[in-house]
């Protein structure tokens, strides 16, 4: 599979600003203090991979970075603009900036494939001949071209993580948030999900954040890219000029326990950390 | 005091007090203002989304669809036996005093002025204030909402002002309708029951209602709209605790919404006649 134009090749340029930064985030419900102070920074084209035990809070993290929740206490920065403080109204601009694939994939139920695909073009009042294509074209991309008029109860789960792909890469947001997209999957469509972020990643250039807690996944994206002129997966992190930056973030006890590269956690002799690398 | 190791480790684990009477009621008090605080946001931007675009009308004329044409079966059965009801109950006692032919104004006077507006409201309430609650609450809990909220749409706007709107619009028009077919249902069975001409039935009926008793009906018919389509929206919007949630929040919104319904045709009723007394 590759992408079918020039339209879904075209990388994104890069600036000196991190895409996404979170400086010193709290967050709390019901007096149970979930997040206590989370600061990292990610530039733009790397992918941030959150590591982290259920409940340690890493699907609240993605949920602040698209403004779906406010911190108690902290700031938060989206493409240079802080979306702590944003009014909704505002905030609804910077989503359409972001793509966020949904754990269940969250699609409409009641819409079919290619109408949540192109939900977000409908909104945008682009004329029909061109959602058409841009459909067709972002299923491809998912290996889905024949689902277009099937409802989602007609599809299985990995289908379903792969048509949430498609909506979120619809419109080509420069950031893309993943919460836990191979959670209960099998091993072959766990692979089949990782390898498209990971065309998604080497193909666009977005800036990405991926909350997992398989940590094979993150080895996945850290160890394969994406090779556009043979159109394959291959083994490596890619070429000097082009290698895509992957970092690894550990949340415990809702502060980061460790930052750095995959090399640095794999040899990592922290006996937390080791456990995730059994 | 405990006596023994035993004791000492119950009374420890025995430590979380169980709240004061006093903290249940601040507790409950808090709830209780901070969901009508939120219901009243809710029902505030429903109506001022319509002064701003962007606006779903597709969205409206299909909810329209759904709550108007979706009820009007049960709005049609309804209000002609509730028509002729009516006339069986007041007809037996009209004629005890000779005077059947006045059964044709009291129908239509509290079918105009009552029982078309809180019946249709009731039985609209019963299906689509739990239809809009069991919907938007699935949408909910299966992160659906989120996801538009992702993906830049207010969900406010197009979920919750389409909904509002097609019930402003369409429950006024069953009422009228009911009203109709409730007169029809009374004329039947006092032209069967109390041998009244239809002639005379219709006349009467007609001509005892004074544009005061119409603007009361539509007054209410527009309040009960508002109410079963927010209260429906709010307890949608707002469902916690999974699909168990979802059942809860629709049968919470019937209740809600029927009360709100009863209890506001009280004071509608009272305001109605004063009003109607002042401006006479």
């Amino acid at each position: 599979m590759q992408p079918s134009s020039t339209s879904l090749t075209a990388t994104l340029p890069v600036s000196n600003q991190p895409a996404i930064e979170f400086q010193e985030v709290r967050l709390g419900f019901a007096g149970h203090e979930i997040l206590r102070g989370v600061t990292f920074s990610a530039q733009e084209r790397e992918t941030i991979i959150l590591l982290g035990e259920t409940g340690s809070g890493k699907t609240l993290l993605l949920k602040l970075a698209a403004g779906l929740l406010r911190p108690d206490d902290g700031r938060i920065f989206i493409l240079g603009k802080d979306v702590s403080a944003m009014h909704e109204r505002d905030l609804l601009e910077v989503r359409r900036k972001i793509g966020f694939v949904f754990q269940e994939g969250a699609l409409f139920d009641s819409l079919t494939v290619g109408e949540n695909v192109a939900y977000r073009l409908h909104e945008d009042r682009v004329p029909e001949e061109e959602i058409d294509s841009r459909v067709q074209e972002v299923l491809r991309f998912v290996e889905l071209p024949h689902t277009s008029e099937m409802l989602p109860s007609e599809l299985s789960g990995g289908m379903r993580r792969r048509v949430s792909i498609a909506r979120a890469l619809i419109t080509r947001p420069p950031i893309v948030l993943y919460d836990s997209p191979t959670a209960g999957l099998d091993p072959i469509t766990s692979q089949t999900i990782i390898s498209l972020i990971l065309r998604l990643r080497d193909v666009y250039g977005v800036t990405a954040l991926m909350a997992t807690h398989r940590l094979q996944d993150g080895f996945g994206l850290a160890h394969y890219h994406f090779d556009p002129q043979s159109k394959r997966v291959l083994r490596g992190a890619g070429t000097e000029a082009a290698r895509p930056v992957t970092h690894f973030l550990v949340l415990r006890d809702g502060r980061i326990y460790f930052e750095g590269t995959p090399e640095e956690l794999m040899h990592s002799k922290d006996p937390y950390l080791q456990r995730f690398l059994i | 005091m405990a006596d023994t190791p035993t004791q000492a480790v119950r009374q420890e684990a025995r430590a979380p007090e169980a709240p004061s009477v006093r903290e249940v009621l601040e507790d409950l008090t808090k709830t209780t203002v901070l969901k009508v605080q939120d219901y009243a946001k809710l029902s505030y931007h429903s109506i001022l989304n319509l002064a701003t675009g962007p606006r779903y009308m597709q969205d409206t004329v299909d909810q329209m669809d759904i709550i108007g044409v979706g009820s009007l079966p049960i709005v049609l059965l309804s209000g002609f036996f509730i028509g002729a009801v009516m006339v069986l109950q007041t007809g037996a006692q009209f004629e005890r005093f000779g005077q059947a032919s006045l059964t044709g104004d009291i129908v239509s006077l509290a079918l105009v002025r009552e029982l078309g507006p809180s019946i249709t409201g009731l039985l609209v309430a019963g299906r689509c204030s739990s239809g809009i609650a069991s919907e938007l609450g699935s949408m909910q809990v299966t992160e659906q909402v989120d996801a538009m909220r992702a993906m830049g749409t207010d969900p406010s706007r197009k979920l919750v002002t389409p909904r509002v709107l097609a019930t402003l619009i369409t429950l006024p028009l069953l009422t009228t309708i009911s009203v109709f077919i409730g007169l029809i249902g009374g004329m039947v069975a006092s032209v069967l029951s109390l041998r009244i001409s239809a002639t005379t039935f219709w006349e009467r009926a007609i001509k005892i209602l004074e544009f005061s008793d119409i603007m009361q009906g539509f007054s209410k018919c527009v309040v009960f709209a508002f109410i079963l389509a927010t209260v429906g929206c709010y307890q949608g919007l707002t469902v916690r605790g999974g699909t168990q949630g979802v059942g809860r929040a629709t049968t919470q919104a019937v209740v809600v919404s029927s009360v709100l319904i009863i209890v506001s045709d009280t004071f509608l009723t009272k305001l109605a006649l004063f009003l109607a007394d002042k401006l006479s």
